[in-house]
């Protein structure tokens, strides 16, 4: 009898180096399907096993998702861009056009970044209105709604230092401006202003600056927060759906609105 | 008498929570250094920027009732009855550089709608403060010299 693909790659899972890999064994009983998410060091953040429901498109939407993917096209395309741009005072702006004219295929990934980052700010508002809501900001997903916060601000800082790189006439009055309202802070925003330029004015210490914002502090503080975000979905009870909402809060909030009609 | 035995122990000198103390207390200064020396490493000591100091030229080059904009300094010089004087471009607002329209004869800011008279003194828009005049004085060359990080009272004329 021939061999089927699935055949092959039965044997493939058999062997000593996929088992060595893949410690979970074949078969695909529970509990090797468990095993294979809890044994994964990328899934095993999250649960063995989710409702159906959780993960269907009524009740994401996928924004949360879509901001993701967003951020992931950032940084891999972001990552390709470091390899054609200097942060240089003399060679910035002109790096910047190269890509645009110049480096193959330099103008798609310049777009992509730009129309990427766009839509990152976009869809992180549309996620937290959702959010907003549909209540899903309340316990026990409380905590999570701070560390949105906390990636809202991350992505607009993102935004705000990418905005500084391409070292044109736009590039340089933004960050003027943005610069002088962070010096409207009370008693330190002079000092805040010069640190953050390293200097008094926008110049070559403040594109240095900017660019190691933009590409090391905020995109790991972003991974860091998104990893947090990811597992307190998981550990708060899953995606929030309307019918998954926990029997007693449902008989507080009705409780509570008794009582007011009482009153 | 068990009580009188447990007044004691707790005065006795306690060696952990000593250690603890001392170890949260090192910790704590050591953390104190480590924000003083993230501000201190953050902060340039030398910083190649511009001298505030600018040579305007020779004042006979300005046309009495004249408005010059100098855009690399971000200073105007403005030839009036009374005599020379510099005032800063940089709006009070957020720091844009502001531009002088003769047909209208006032001084106005593109990024946020601010306007100023011709002495710097505000007429509408955010900015909070007039444009500040600046120390102007003339060099034993003759030349017109400017000081743009010092500011001096409105109407102080040079006169050459």
């Amino acid at each position: 009898m021939a061999k089927t693909i699935g055949n092959y790659f039965d044997e493939l899972r058999g062997t000593r180096v996929w088992r060595s890999v893949f410690r979970g064994g074949t078969g695909s009983s529970t509990l090797r399907r468990s095993l294979a998410i809890q044994q994964n060091v990328f899934l095993h953040l999250f649960s063995t096993k989710v409702r159906r429901r959780m993960v269907g498109l009524s009740a994401t939407w996928y924004l949360g998702t879509l901001t993701f993917g967003t951020f992931l096209i950032l940084v891999v395309t972001g990552i390709l861009l470091m390899l054609y741009y200097h942060p240089s005072v003399p060679q910035a702006y002109a790096d910047m056009k190269d890509l645009q004219f110049v480096v193959s295929s330099g103008l798609f990934l310049r777009n992509l970044h730009r129309w990427s980052a766009h839509a990152m700010v976009f869809l992180v508002f549309a996620h937290m209105f959702k959010v907003f809501y549909r209540g899903a900001y309340r316990p026990p997903r409380e905590f999570n709604w701070v560390i949105g916060i906390i990636l809202l601000l991350v992505t607009l800082f993102l935004s705000y230092t990418g905005y500084l790189l391409p070292w044109d006439q736009l590039a340089f009055w933004a960050i003027t401006v943005g610069s002088n309202i962070a010096s409207a802070v009370p008693l330190f925003g002079n000092k805040i202003h010069f640190l953050m330029l390293g200097g008094n004015l926008v110049n070559a210490n403040a594109l240095l600056r900017f660019y190691v914002l933009h590409c090391m502090i905020l995109p790991l503080t972003a991974i860091l927060f998104i990893a947090i975000h990811f597992w307190r979905i998981r550990k708060d009870g899953g995606l929030y759906a309307q019918q998954s909402e926990p029997k007693t809060l449902a008989a507080r909030a009705a409780g509570s609105a008794a009582a007011k009609g009482a009153q | 008498m068990p009580e009188e035995k447990q007044v004691i122990e707790s005065n006795e000198f306690n060696r952990r929570e000593f250690f603890v103390k001392l170890g949260l207390g090192s910790l704590s200064i050591a953390a104190c250094g480590t924000a003083v020396f993230a501000y201190q490493f953050l902060s340039p000591n030398v910083l190649f920027e511009p001298s505030p100091i600018v040579n305007a030229g020779k004042p006979g080059s300005y046309p009495e009732d004249s408005v010059t904009l100098d855009v690399n300094s971000g200073i105007y010089l403005i030839h009036a009855k009374e005599g020379f004087f510099a005032l800063s471009a940089v709006c009070t607002h957020l720091g844009c550089l502001t531009a002088w329209k003769p047909e209208l004869g006032i001084i106005a800011c593109p990024c946020h709608g601010s306007k100023f008279k011709r002495d710097g003194e505000k007429i509408e828009g955010p900015a909070p403060k007039p444009l500040p005049w600046l120390r102007t004085w003339v060099s034993d060359e003759g030349d017109l010299m400017v000081d743009r990080s010092v500011t001096v009272r409105p109407m102080e004329f040079v006169r050459v």
